[in-house]
């Protein structure tokens, strides 16, 4: 290679190095720790601002804020179980029951609920569940209730919402393992005699790890981190982490409270997800590809 | 137990009835709210009062279709140009970000390369209030040195998308990465052998081939930005995007005008969903 074309490959790696750098710099590095700062600053009764520990302070005080935020993280998990436990089978019959020619098309109808807006998805919900709702009426009519029944603002109806709206992000990464799974091995272990649990147990499920471990991250990610569905089919009085953080900003406009929430938030999400990850041996990179 | 294994009767019923529950649970809450938008009734519900296109067509006084909607209609267009401005700007910097990461060595790449993939593991709303915050910061900074008053770091469109751009250039930047990666580079060799400079050669030879993988990110990223609400919420100033506004619809009571637009919303996006999907698998083959 010749000086000038040296030069010139250096060029090349400016102009696409520089977009990423500010992209990256500019509205991930900066603002995260901006954020960090700010839960970290406080007014005294004198009006002056400076460094405090009390925004994190009042998480472990007030009862409120931690409850909520171990509420949200145990539902998250909760949630994050049951669309596995859907989300398995789901993807054994499109994969290993279905017919094949039947295959694309089950998978085209697998994803498109999920190109529509979130808030369509959970709205479609409370016509359904509401009092006034679809079902109720249906109910009413064959004379199965003689009162309408109010399904909304339960627990239940909002882990319904979550396991809804997450679903899919279970069963791609699980599809995408158990293609390559070799039906041969299936085969053997049925003519060596093992039943359907052995088989699920010593093949299957270890076989599509990796999918597993993908799919569980994401839909956790999501969950914990989700504000429309607990706010629009969640109780009215007990609140999803989310809510708190929103509160602190935008209604009580306590940026240093609400950025010390996020914190928490951001720290418990990669706590979980590192966890996992040392628990199972994978790497992050590899998790979300 | 698969396919080719003999099955018992009650197994395979078993697992269709279980599908057929599985779709039933996919398609009710959709189907739903598109047939009530045509029902001739002031509220989202049952009973069937016959068959209406007023909540779309609708001038008033009662019943206001979503096209004389100018609130709604105001959102949408929002929502237009925030998409617009991120599907161009995530394209250009995801697809940068793909060659920089494929292509390039330098020192610290696995370091950036782990920051790249950061917003994937960050929630939205963390995104949203961190940018906020950051913006407001630098607002401020220029405010109180230079006594500049800028606009454009408080709330509203401009911050909007770059909220957004800043995780919906991850997935781009993966989705070309992913087609980058196949690319057989003795095509490059072969094009510098035959006297291309290197702008040449990723002009005509490797975006070339990139082609498909750059035009269905741009629908990703497109859809996601038209969706996306966690992050906006924090930053979004006195033009609402159309989620937003859904949601303030939604929350405070709703008429069947949110159904008329989540019919345009679902046919629109299942036909765009479709379209990606079939082209995506004939480009494979």
């Amino acid at each position: 290679m010749t000086k000038s074309e040296k030069i010139k490959v250096r060029w090349g790696f400016i102009i696409f190095f520089t977009p990423v750098f500010l992209w990256l710099f500019l509205l991930i590095v900066l603002p995260q720790i901006e954020l960090l700062r700010m839960s970290f600053l406080g007014t005294d009764f004198h009006g002056k601002s400076g460094f405090t520990l009390e925004n994190y302070g009042s998480f472990f005080t007030e009862p409120i804020y931690w409850l909520t935020f171990a509420r949200t993280a145990l539902y998250s998990i909760l949630v994050t179980f049951i669309v596995l436990i859907i989300a398995l089978p789901v993807a054994f019959y499109i994969t290993k029951l279905a017919k094949i020619k039947y295959q694309g098309f089950l998978m085209v109808l697998i994803l498109i609920p999920f190109w529509v807006n979130e808030l369509i998805r959970i709205y479609g919900w409370i016509i359904l569940l509401r009092e006034s709702g679809v079902i109720n009426y249906f109910l009413l009519k064959l004379h199965i209730l003689k009162h309408p029944l109010e399904m909304m603002y339960h627990d239940a109806t909002m882990i319904l919402g979550l396991v809804y709206t997450s679903m899919l992000f279970m069963i791609v990464p699980i599809i995408g393992v158990m293609e390559s799974l070799d039906d041969a091995l299936i085969e053997a272990a049925n003519d060596l005699g093992a039943g359907k649990v052995a088989v699920w147990r010593k093949i299957i499920i270890p076989y599509c790890m990796p999918g597993i471990m993908s799919g569980s991250i994401i839909v956790f990610m999501l969950v914990l981190g989700s504000f429309l569905t607990p706010k629009l089919l969640g109780g009215k009085n007990a609140m999803w982490f989310t809510e708190q953080i929103y509160n602190s900003i935008i209604i009580y406009f306590n940026w240093n409270q609400g950025a010390a929430f996020g914190f928490l938030l951001l720290f418990l999400s990669s706590l979980i997800i590192f966890i996992v990850l040392k628990l199972t041996k994978q790497e992050l990179s590899k998790v979300i590809k | 137990m698969i396919r080719t294994l003999p099955n018992s009767k009650a197994y395979t019923t078993g697992f269709k009835v279980f599908i057929v529950l599985y779709f039933v649970f996919l398609f009710a809450p959709l189907v739903v709210t598109m047939v009530l938008a045509f029902n001739n009734s002031m509220f989202p519900a049952l009973p069937w009062q016959g068959f209406t296109w007023d909540w779309f067509f609708g001038k008033g006084p009662d019943k206001i279709g979503i096209f004389h909607d100018a609130i709604n209609l105001r959102s949408i267009y929002t929502s237009f140009r925030v998409a617009a401005g991120v599907t161009i700007l995530s394209t250009v910097v995801g697809t940068m970000a793909a060659f920089l990461f494929e292509q390039e060595e330098f020192r610290f790449k696995k370091l950036l390369y782990f920051l790249m993939l950061a917003p994937m593991v960050i929630p939205g709303v963390i995104l949203g209030i961190s940018i906020l915050m950051f913006s407001t910061a630098v607002g401020l900074f220029f405010e109180n040195t230079f006594g500049w008053n800028m606009d454009m770091f408080s709330p509203g469109i401009g911050l909007v998308i770059f909220g957004q751009f800043s995780f919906i250039t991850t997935i781009v930047t993966l989705l070309i990465s992913a087609r980058l990666k196949k690319f057989d580079r003795t095509l490059e060799e072969a094009a510098y052998n035959l006297g291309a400079n290197r702008l040449e050669v990723i002009w005509f030879i490797t975006l070339n081939y990139l082609r498909p993988a750059i035009i269905g990110a741009a629908i990703v990223a497109f859809l996601m930005s038209f969706e996306n609400f966690n992050t906006t919420l924090f930053l979004v100033g006195s033009n609402a995007t159309l989620p937003i506004n859904l949601y303030l619809q939604v929350r405070d009571g709703s008429t069947p005008v949110i159904n008329a637009i989540a019919f345009l919303l679902i046919v629109t996006t299942s036909c765009i969903a479709v379209v990606n999907l079939y082209s995506g698998s004939r480009n494979k083959t």
